[in-house]
């Protein structure tokens, strides 16, 4: 109070940061009163459709769309893509179609005829040596479907395996997952004049509206972006995409709006994806269980570019001195990829950490001995020990610890434990702020930030609130739209560090500037001034109320800016460590595995929302079971075609798939000083190497490739792993 | 969607009149395969006739010899019923559809008559998923195929819950139309046919029939239950799938029927295994041994052999459960 410095209370000493705080807009939400882009519906809205390319790999020979353009209903049909064109991927957008009703969209779709002279394609993604082997020619000329990624050297690995008391070579490997956001992709298209104002299901509502100008033809300063409320993005929401241009063209076209959302087979087919991994790995230990050796060569897919996981994060977290490593990536003709929760980093950790515990076992060493044995190998063995001590505790992994498939199990019901690490950065994003404080006392506080879902309204407003002595009804909130000042995109866990340090920070020079009024109006000692529960305080005695505060301001309201955060400020900081061990129940007469128990300690420096932040681990351990153990994208190898692009077959966990959720934070003082730091990624890192470990304790055998559905225990179980 | 018209009858007459007058039509039930199948366009009849206005249908009565089930008892009203009270396999099935939803508007003459969930069909290649004369599910992804019965052009499975536990059971199907007062019995078993041709359905309907009731033989002394292998505890369809239905007398087991599910393009009747048990005591070795040989004669795919495994343990499983409920 004394000092004027930016930065966070000591901690214990906030009243509301760090404290469980229900969302802000939670009520919306839970009544339907939020309105998403796929409810935007003003009068005369017109609904569009796409029709796509139900093909691997194709050429569009010829597009017919004037018997379209005459079904009944139909105001514009939007051609996206142009005959002679490749076509590489099932779900390539060809015709986009705008009517007066869906149905008489879904009429026009049907009455375009689209020809296609079908290709050879490719999309076994875990097929390696197939994908070496495979001719297939794009537009005449052969095209190899693979690419090096690159390869990179660090000591001497043949010498450290030669000299290695256990040596493990393993196969291990993850399938594409896509984002299955609730609500798929698209937009809602107006135009006003030249203004064009966009409802977006965005995770990036200040930086999208610059994509409409090549396209459209339109200034940019006349684009609006507005997105209150999305459903979901993971990291697939960051751009404008070809369907959200080709609505707005038809809502040039027509005069009328559009919406256009993706249905739910399209949104799975291209709308992004997670890359596959797979894996084969050496990897080495000395007597005394010390990690010596890594050589690994992994590949898999992004789609048509060919890629997959970055080979910097291989092996993951843990660095031995002596390390081979080469990815190779596949050309497939499946649908793109886009950024997915953490990328790179739950694909590399579910073929490290897996390969660490095999070792482990070969090596006779409870796996939680063995990783902590390991953690001078790792970026942030000061983190991970006490979390590994935290999380022991929780999981009672001194109790239930057994060699592998040696636990005390009834009949074919086995149990096991497992664990892995993770580290992510989260640093903050660039945003600014407009802080007002209105003579009334009310506070209202612009971004052009958004709220994917995380709380992010609620926690810019607790940080207003906090540094006011305000309640949280004070605070108006204001994001959702590019008119507001520009705020990062909301992605890689920077958001929270990047909304609440500016955020922080402006409030404070705001509150400041008021004591100062207060200071003169009521002749009291400035360096003795603070704002709490609703007054304004000169040590412990009552100056006068915070609206009596604010009224000093004049007429007008106090309005400041902010500039993003910068590290040195203190408000925020990056680089965390977690931890997660699973506990699992398998039948090995069906191959059927249970989730028992997840227990999650997760290091995020300062904790703005409790009940939030807790809530964002839960999301990402259900997401991370969900990956480990029923969620798969599945290529047909015969259509080329994504299988089970439906909500029947790519099979995603209930509340009764989840068992127990255990949430730790790791807040020792020294954490809480680094400030905030984002969560949005890491927890979900960890999860599919820790269940794939549980499985392994329990049944005896490594089950390699995620997700370990019935088939794959089964076959593992058979073939001995 | 295509439109289509909608017809709404009051009595089973005028349902199998307004069935006949068109060439193309689909029944509406419960609607929870119906809307599936119209929305991905898979069907595209020029009317659909909602039998949910017809009393009879909705009603569960005792007959001299069993219980009648009208086709639209929903799911949720069977469970509740208490004059099915002894059929416990039945129960079992309700149980494991867990969407309170689908057992809430689910009607039993739907289920029986849902189309299979083979993804070939669903995307659009026909029953048989033929392409160029090539089988998808014998060159592609096979994983949830046929293991039994797929010697044939079918690969798919019959997506019947009840199916299997209803012919452990000995029920038959009435079967009415097209003439409006045409009107037939038969045990469900054979109800269902592996189609050869795709001009072929996956049941003895023609046009202008439907399933206007099931009877179920009494129940009384016999124990009965369904096991279905469940990857999920969510709304979810089974991997495979046994039940049964057993007369055990003074420990020895008199009579036994064994039926699989979601491994053939029909129900599976295990008529060896179900004739292996007879005259013994039923246990944990005995349930095995039936199991092995359900599933004996197997033909499993590329991709299929795990629901070998599925299929054998849901026969034990189901055999050890009904035991459990067997009165002493």
């Amino acid at each position: 109070m004394a000092e004027r410095k930016v930065g966070w209370e000591p901690q214990g000493q906030h009243t509301i940061i760090g404290k469980e705080v229900q969302r802000t807009d939670g009520k919306q939400k839970a009544s339907g009163q939020a309105k998403y882009s796929n409810d935007a519906n003003p009068p005369g809205t017109l609904f569009a459709k796409l029709l796509t390319c139900p093909h691997a790999h194709a050429k569009l020979v010829s597009l017919d769309v004037e018997k379209a353009k005459a079904v009944k209903g139909v105001k514009a049909v939007q051609i996206m893509a142009e005959p002679g064109q490749e076509i590489r991927h099932e779900g390539w957008p060809i015709v986009a179609v705008a009517a007066e009703r869906r149905e008489y969209a879904e009429d026009g779709v049907r009455a375009i005829v689209a020809k296609f002279e079908v290709l050879p394609h490719f999309v076994d993604e875990a097929d390696l040596k197939g994908a070496e082997a495979a001719e297939i020619t794009d537009g005449g000329m052969p095209a190899k479907l693979t690419k090096s990624l690159g390869t990179n050297k660090k000591g001497d690995v043949e010498a450290a395996l030669k000299d290695a008391k256990h040596v493990h070579k393993g196969y291990y490997g993850v399938h594409t997952i896509t984002h299955m956001c609730l609500e798929p992709h698209g937009s809602h298209a107006a135009w006003d004049g030249d203004k064009l104002n966009v409802e977006l299901s965005t995770q990036n509502v200040s930086g999208t509206a610059g994509q409409y100008v090549k396209p459209l033809g339109v200034d940019a300063a006349n684009v609006s972006i507005h997105c209150d409320f999305i459903g979901g993005g993971f990291g697939s929401k960051f751009a404008v995409d070809e369907w959200d241009v080709a609505c707005a063209k038809l809502a040039k076209t027509t005069g009328r709006p559009v919406r256009l959302m993706l249905d739910r087979a399209t949104e799975m087919q291209i709308a992004g994806n997670r890359p596959s991994a797979f894996a084969e790995v050496t990897v080495a230990c000395d007597a005394n269980g010390k990690v010596t050796a890594w050589d690994s060569h992994h590949w898999g897919t992004n789609g048509p570019k060919g890629s997959t996981v970055a080979l910097a994060v291989t092996p993951y977290v843990f660095d031995p001195p002596n390390r081979n490593r080469t990815a190779t990536g596949i050309i497939t003709h499946c649908g793109p990829d886009r950024a997915w929760r953490a990328p790179n980093h739950p694909q590399a950790c579910a073929y490290t950490d897996t390969a660490l515990d095999d070792l482990a076992a070969k090596a006779g060493i409870d796996s939680l001995t063995f990783f902590q044995k390991n953690l001078d190998l790792t970026n942030l063995p000061h983190i991970y020990a006490p979390e590994l001590e935290i999380a022991a505790k929780l999981m009672d992994w001194k109790t239930k610890w057994h060699p592998r498939g040696q636990g005390a199990g009834q009949g074919p019901i086995k149990r096991g434990i497992g664990l892995a690490l993770h580290t992510w950065g989260g640093g903050p994003h660039q945003s600014n702020v407009q802080l007002k404080v209105h003579p009334d006392g009310t506070i209202e506080i612009s971004m052009g930030s958004q709220d994917i879902g995380t709380g992010t309204r609620t926690c810019i407003a607790m940080v207003a609130a906090e540094t006011f002595g305000v309640p949280l009804t004070s605070v108006k909130v204001n994001i959702g739209s590019n008119k507001y000042p520009q705020a990062g995109p909301s992605g890689g866990s920077t958001t929270i560090g990047g909304v609440t340090g500016p955020t922080r920070r402006t409030s404070q020079q705001a509150l400041w500037k008021i004591f100062d009024l207060v200071a003169v109006k009521y002749n009291v000692d400035l360096t003795t001034l603070s704002a709490k529960a609703g007054k304004i305080w000169s040590g412990d005695k009552e100056v006068c109320s915070w609206k009596q505060a604010a009224s000093l301001v004049g007429p007008m309201a106090l309005e400041l800016t902010g500039g993003p955060v910068t590290e040195e400020e203190g408000l925020t900081s990056k680089q965390v460590g977690g931890v997660q061990m699973a506990e699992v129940a398998v039948d090995t007469e069906t191959g059927i595995v249970k989730m028992v128990k997840m227990v999650a300690v997760q290091d995020i420096g300062l904790v703005v929302n409790r009940l939030l932040a807790r809530s964002q681990v839960y999301g990402a351990l259900i997401m991370g079971i969900a990956y480990s153990l029923s969620e798969e994208r599945i290529m047909d190898n015969k259509t080329g075609r994504f299988i089970n692009a439906n909500l029947t077959d790519y099979k995603l966990p209930r509340i009764g798939d989840i068992g127990d959720l255990v949430v730790e934070f790791y807040e020792p003082e020294s954490e809480y000083k680094r400030g905030v730091i984002g969560l949005g990624e890491p927890p979900v890192i960890a999860p599919g190497a820790a269940i794939s470990n549980a499985v392994a304790n329990a049944i005896g055998v490594r089950v390699p490739v995620l997700p370990l559905t019935p088939k794959r225990v089964l076959e593992s179980l058979k073939n001995k792993g | 969607m295509k439109s289509f018209e909608y017809a709404r009858p009051e009595t089973e007459a005028e349902a199998v009149s307004f069935l006949g007058e068109v060439e193309s039509t689909a029944i509406l039930a419960g609607g929870t395969d119906l809307t599936s199948l119209l929305r991905a366009e898979l069907v595209t009849p020029a009317r659909v006739v909602d039998l949910k206005r017809i009393p009879s249908l909705h009603e569960v009565t005792k007959v001299d010899d069993g219980i009648q089930v009208g086709a639209l008892v929903t799911l949720e009203d069977l469970a509740r019923n208490p004059l099915l009270g002894d059929y416990r396999s039945l129960f079992d099935v309700v149980d494991g559809v867990r969407a309170i939803q689908v057992q809430g508007s689910g009607t039993i003459g739907g289920d029986l008559c849902h189309l299979p969930n083979c993804w070939y069909f669903r995307s659009g290649y026909g029953l048989l998923a033929m392409e160029n004369g090539e089988s998808l599910p014998d060159a592609g992804d096979n994983r949830y195929h046929a293991i039994l019965g797929n010697s044939g052009p079918a690969k798919f499975v019959n997506a019947s819950r009840f199916a299997p536990a209803l012919i452990a059971w000995g029920a038959h199907v009435r079967v009415i139309g097209p003439g409006p007062q045409q009107a037939e019995w038969l045990p469900l078993e054979y109800f269902y046919v592996t189609p050869r041709t795709s001009e072929q359905g996956n049941t003895v309907l023609k046009p202008g029939q439907l399933i206007s009731h099931v009877w179920l033989p009494t129940a009384a002394r016999f124990a009965s239950a369904t096991y279905e292998v469940m990857q999920m505890e969510g709304l979810d369809w089974p991997l495979a799938s046994a039940a049964t239905t057993l007369k055990i007398e003074s420990g020895i087991v008199r009579q036994a029927s064994i039926v699989m599910g979601h491994v053939a393009p029909v129900p599976w009747v295990a008529q060896e295994a179900s004739r292996n048990l007879l005259g013994q005591r039923l246990n944990e070795e005995t349930a095995s041994l039936a199991a092995d040989i359900a599933v004996a004669r197997a033909t499993p795919m590329s991709m299929n052999e795990y629901k070998v495994q599925l299929a054998r343990t849901a026969v034990k499983r189901a055999l050890l459960k009904a035991l459990d409920q067997s009165p002493v």
